[in-house]
């Protein structure tokens, strides 16, 4: 008998190899308990959160806690069913509405979790003989809703808005182009030129979607995101989002001005064939994203945490994915995984958590520590995690 | 451009990705003997794509496997 389990042999020596270091598992760490969206317990200690994507800080927030209780209360713990059949609940519509003000759009749909959002959307929208056109580092999402549907799938370099023309230019005549493209890349937290890049697939025909998962309730006057920050919004035919970053609760999003989106409910598999999100989940959702419309305050001091950090890490010696804040995700480039491992325990013994995050995550076979603030993190916060990535980098030897 | 044209072609192009220097047949491999990591291989079609101004699908990249195979399409491809 073939062992099914052997193709993941190499993997399973890295472990082996990285652990027998004495290294902590950077996989498998425990939130004992959450004291507040920047503070946890982790390993019995007091632990400072920089690596949860709760950009806005909703998670702990009174009315949104509420919200949850009562629809607890009203409509139950769960829906136990499909949305096209018996999981819709005035909640699910309420949030939709609530996406539909948030985005100034016609059309919204929610999925259970973000990456079936990206999964039912690009594997329903591009069909047989279609083209879909990405950025090489999109997300597992994305690539997996390319995997889902039977479109020709043609990846273009990180960003490089020339090869993407050319790309499109090659298609054959009459084809169905869809572009798939990301505000925030959120390994290096990087953005995209989506200003430019959309000017060229429109003036090629092409329909677009941008991902906006990591700058959504953040980036924008209004928090739209990259798209709305770049004037451009009004030229994207489909917004994906999630509820699990700036929301602070879980499930996806797809919002639209086409006309003819709603059939999408009734076509699109990953939106039918499982059960709705329970009605906790969003009455905590829309009281959220109707708070993020009027968060600019907030948004304001999450910028000013974030120049703060690249600042004061470029200061000190660390290689940054970026040369300059672009977003509330900051990347620490490591040497490699094995460093990447022992920067990451020695932080989280300093009482700070980040995201370890490694190949083939991550773009060129990079090892990264990847910091993703919060509006909810003091200023002192952030100078007290200055201090302790400085004492970290200098005990493994990185800077 | 036939076969032998198209095939002299990518023998040229090929020079700068492979950096062993592996003896490359029709029947030398991508992944295997050349040991090409994802991103190598996108700099590579976009080379073949740019010089032949054709699109290699992800799709059918994945029925590519040797290099024999990529001659063929390439030829195939430029109609």
């Amino acid at each position: 008998m073939t062992d099914l389990f052997s193709k993941f042999d190499g993997l399973i020596e890295q472990r082996r190899a990285l652990l027998s270091t004495g290294v902590t598992d950077p996989f498998n760490l425990v939130m004992e308990k959450v004291i507040s969206p920047t503070v946890a317990v982790c390993n019995g200690r007091e632990t400072i959160l920089l690596g949860t994507y709760n950009y806005m800080g909703m998670t702990f927030d009174p009315d949104v806690i509420a919200a949850g209780k009562q629809a607890l209360d009203e409509f139950g713990s769960g829906t136990t069913g499909s949305r096209v059949l018996n999981g819709t609940y005035a909640g699910h519509r309420a949030v939709e509405d609530a996406l539909k003000d948030f985005y100034g759009m016609d059309h919204a749909m929610v999925f259970s979790t973000g990456y079936q959002a990206n999964l039912g959307i690009i594997s329903t929208m591009a069909g047989k003989g279609d083209y879909i056109v990405l950025d090489i580092d999109s997300h597992a999402s994305i690539w997996d809703g390319c995997k889902m549907g039977d479109a020709e799938v043609v990846p273009f370099k990180h960003n490089d808005i020339e090869a993407m023309e050319k790309r499109l230019k090659r298609i054959p005549e009459g084809a169905g182009k869809l572009v798939v493209l990301e505000g925030v890349y959120s390994m290096l937290g990087d953005i995209a030129p989506l200003k430019e890049m959309i000017a060229v697939a429109k003036a090629h025909g092409a329909m677009v979607l941008v991902d906006e998962a990591h700058s959504m309730g953040f980036i924008g006057p209004n928090g739209r995101g990259v798209a709305e920050d770049q004037g451009v919004l009004d030229q994207v035919d489909f917004v994906i989002g999630t509820f699990s970053k700036s929301v602070g609760t879980v499930g996806g999003f797809c919002v639209s001005n086409h006309p003819k989106f709603e059939i999408l409910r009734l076509v699109c598999r990953p939106y039918v064939f499982t059960a709705s999100l329970p009605p906790s989940v969003v009455h905590t959702a829309s009281t959220s994203i109707r708070k993020l419309m009027h968060a600019a305050d907030k948004r304001a001091h999450l910028w000013e945490n974030s120049k703060t950090l690249h600042a004061g890490l470029t200061q000190r010696g660390f290689k940054l994915g970026t040369a300059t804040p672009q977003s509330a995700i900051i990347s620490v480039i490591m040497p490699d995984l094995e460093r990447g491992a022992m920067m990451w325990e020695a932080l989280l013994h300093e009482g700070l958590y980040v995201n370890l995050a490694r190949p083939p995550a991550t773009p060129a076979g990079m090892t990264l520590l990847r910091c993703s603030l919060c509006a909810a993190h003091s200023a002192e916060q952030v100078q007290t995690i200055i201090g302790m990535f400085e004492r970290a980098g200098k005990a493994v030897g990185i800077i | 451009m036939d076969r032998p044209a198209t095939a002299a072609k990518i023998a040229e192009l090929i020079e700068p990705f492979n950096k062993k220097g592996v003896a490359i047949t029709d029947a030398t491999t991508f992944a295997g003997d050349l040991e090409w990591d994802s991103l190598t291989v996108m700099d590579f079609v976009a080379a073949i794509e740019d010089e032949f101004d054709i699109i290699i699908s992800m799709n059918q990249q994945a029925e590519i496997e040797t290099y024999g195979q990529l001659i063929d399409a390439v030829t195939k491809l430029q109609g």
